[in-house]
């Protein structure tokens, strides 16, 4: 993943001053930028650069950044970080369910930003904890490797950290501004759909029916809780 | 359920109808009752006068001029007939003669004055019942009648004087006849006919009504019409008209109303695609200026950084453009947000909150914790979009602290429908000129206020998600100097009446 605290980002922007500019910004906080206009090249330059994280425009000529986030997720899990327009509440619902796991908003101050993709490639503290057993799943926390009924389970690094937090404490309700806070580093005012649709990509993967879930539980008006199994 | 304004005219014309109907059946009727009584009456005494005088002819030529008791009841006799009795005087003897036939046997004269009921027959007649005017002109040798009551019955007296001729001249006898007649058939008659002018004038009095209502109903229900249109309209429905027929007045206030209706239409629908235009406009340029600024401030973080780098005008227009990049970002979020909320796409995101919990976070997270005093309850717990909560509160505080004078203070209070939050500072607050204006877009309390105070849309914005809410958000001068700004969100904002209260 990262490498020597130097990552790789890939930039899929149509907007060549925005582009050059993020890019610009980018660089100078240290990282190695790939930047490209379109989703066909960056799914190109995906495959044969393959970057720590992506950030993508959603608006975006040609193949758009929902179809663009669907198959990068086909490809993988590397963590995908959407720029939206400020208040398009429907693009930023609609991302979040193609895959991505953070969002920013144009015009996005780079600090932003690079808080943002520094959160989403934080490095996860591998415990030395003995292998957790919850159910059909099993929880390594040293290898970080998480299986359902015997078969590992790809999660992107969001997905993986929201199981972790929630299973570290199996029973406790965790309120959305929490998990946000401790998950996406987004301070106390983070948007809370992130959690709900993290969850629900969680989910899909873990559970065996999504709509009666036996891991990650919703308490109403509360937040998350995991299990009891 | 308003008065209707109808009900008072209605009334009005009813009863107008009603009196019309009640003075002409009166009069007519009245006017017919009474000469037809006097016309049966009339004729009912001719006819017993002129009964009583070829009766009286019969009579001649008298037997003598000083009859005897058995010569009165003989003269009696002759004078009754079916429905009458007779009486006759001479001098202090009488003689009473009860009907001839008809009457049940064994009681020649009905019974006297006032004793029981007699049916048509006359009761006996005795010379103490006739009045002394009766008499008298009897007497003078008139034939005289009178109509009296008794128990309630009517009846018809007439009285002749038999005359005797003596060498040729004729004088009167001394003997008196009176004969009493019933005058019940008359009456029932004429009751007969009261009875019927009083039905007529009931029945004509309810078709009068009847013709009333239908009038009345006629003239309101377009004038109803009219104002319920009225109403409607005045509510906002602008498409409200009226159906129009025929030529009358009526018909050319409702043709009035429906082109007046129209043109108000006309004219609202410009205003609003006007101001939509208007809207749209701003959400477009907003938004057109969002990518070349994503641009600027994608770099302005460079710009700034280096500045101190650059030769001293350099590194000073440096950091102008990255500050003003800063602000500019600021104005067009601005804008665009309150764009949102123009065009209706603004929405909750609901979360259970503890808003003791949500406004040091607002304030840690812009630095302010040290400059805002607060005074919050242990726990608050609200149903609300803490986002915009925090924009609410990060816009009243920032205002605070710019306009205003330390100590600002957020202080924190709930019951179980609302919370409230109101943040003050003890500046010299505000202009009462400006406090209807405070929450005005881009509305400068004065010419000297400069732009780089924010966006001019913070209040704006914080109104606005306060009422998104259904929440409220209001300002006043605190009693002992300062603005208070007062934010009330009921505490469950998703509950249609929760909040009522």
């Amino acid at each position: 993943m990262v490498l020597g605290g130097v990552s790789r980002v890939l930039l899929i922007e149509d907007d060549p001053a925005v582009r050059e500019g993020l890019e610009l910004a980018l660089t100078r906080h240290g990282h190695r930028v790939g930047a490209v206009e379109s989703g066909e090249q960056g799914l190109d330059r995906l495959r044969s650069d393959p970057p720590d994280v992506v950030v993508l425009d959603l608006m975006l000529p040609g193949m758009d950044g929902f179809e663009v986030c669907r198959r990068i997720r086909a490809i993988g899990e590397i963590p995908i970080i959407m720029l939206t327009a400020r208040g398009d509440d429907m693009d930023v619902v609609a991302g979040l369910e193609a895959g991505a796991d953070d969002y920013v908003v144009k015009p996005v101050q780079p600090r932003v930003l690079e808080a943002r993709i520094r959160a989403v490639l934080r490095r996860i503290g591998r415990d030395q904890a003995e292998l957790e057993r919850h159910g059909e799943l099993t929880i390594d926390r040293a290898g970080l490797v998480v299986t359902n009924r015997g078969v590992p389970v790809s999660l992107t690094p969001a997905e993986l950290r929201l199981l972790l937090e929630l299973s570290g404490t199996p029973g406790r309700v965790h309120s959305r501004q929490q998990l946000l806070d401790s998950v996406w580093e987004h301070g106390y005012f983070g948007d809370s759909r992130l959690v709900d649709a993290c969850v629900q990509r969680l989910r899909a993967k873990i559970e065996d029916d999504s709509a009666a879930p036996v891991y990650v539980q919703t308490v109403r008006g509360f937040g998350y809780r995991f299990g009891p199994v | 359920m308003t008065p209707r304004p109808s009900l008072g005219l209605r009334a009005r014309l009813l009863s107008a109808f009603a009196l019309l109907c009640v003075v002409t059946t009166a009069a007519v009727a009245g006017g017919i009752y009474v000469q037809a009584r006097n016309d049966i009456l009339q004729r009912a005494q001719d006819a017993a006068l002129q009964a009583m005088k070829s009766r009286l002819e019969a009579l001649f030529p008298l037997r003598t001029s000083t009859p005897d008791q058995t010569e009165l009841g003989r003269i009696g006799s002759t004078m009754v007939e079916r429905n009458s009795s007779a009486l006759v005087i001479y001098q202090k003897a009488y003689a009473q003669v009860g009907p001839p036939e008809g009457a049940p046997p064994g009681a020649p004269p009905g019974p006297p004055w006032g004793r029981g009921p007699g049916g048509n027959t006359p009761p006996s007649l005795g010379p103490e019942d006739l009045s002394r005017g009766l008499r008298e002109q009897v007497a003078k040798g008139d034939i005289t009648w009178q109509r009296v009551v008794r128990d309630g019955r009517p009846y018809l007296i007439i009285g002749a004087p038999l005359l005797i001729v003596e060498q040729g001249r004729t004088r009167v006898s001394g003997i008196e006849v009176y004969t009493t007649s019933s005058l019940l058939p008359e009456q029932q008659s004429i009751d007969w006919l009261a009875t019927r002018a009083w039905l007529i004038g009931g029945a004509a009095m309810a078709f009068a009504v009847l013709l009333a209502l239908l009038a009345t109903r006629s003239v309101l229900r377009p004038v109803r019409e009219l104002g319920r249109a009225a109403r409607l309209l005045g509510e906002g429905d602008l498409r409200t008209r009226i159906a129009v027929s025929g030529s009358d007045e009526l018909a050319d206030v409702a043709r009035t109303f429906n082109n007046t209706a129209a043109e108000l239409e006309q004219h609202v629908t410009q205003l609003r695609e006007m101001e939509s235009d208007a809207r749209r406009f701003v959400a477009d340029v907003s938004h057109e200026l969002r990518t070349p600024l994503a641009a600027l401030a994608a770099v302005a973080e460079i710009l700034d950084e280096e500045a101190a780098r650059l030769p001293e005008t350099a590194g000073k227009a440096a950091r102008l453009v990255s500050q003003e990049t800063l602000n500019l970002t600021e104005l067009v979020n601005d804008l665009i947000e309150i764009s949102r909320f123009d065009s209706g796409v603004a929405a909750l995101t609901l979360n259970e909150v503890d808003v003791a919990e949500l406004v040091p976070a607002t304030l840690r997270a812009r630095g302010w914790s040290e400059q805002v005093r607060t005074d919050l309850p242990r726990t608050v717990t609200a149903r609300l979009d803490p986002r915009r909560v925090d924009v609410i509160l990060a816009n009243l505080v920032g205002n605070a602290l710019r306009h205003g004078a330390p100590p600002v203070s957020v202080r924190l209070s709930a019951d179980p429908q609302w919370i409230t939050l109101e943040v003050r500072d003890h500046g010299p607050g505000l202009d009462e000129a400006v406090l209807p204006h405070a929450f005005d877009r881009f509305y400068k309390a004065s010419a000297a206020r400069t732009r780089s105070e924010g966006s001019g849309l913070g209040l704006a914005i914080a109104l606005e998600n306060a009422r998104l809410h259904r929440g409220d958000l209001s300002v006043t001068n605190a009693p002992d100097g300062g603005a208070l700004f007062t934010l009330r969100l009921p505490r469950r904002a998703d509950d249609s009446d929760g909040g009522s209260g």
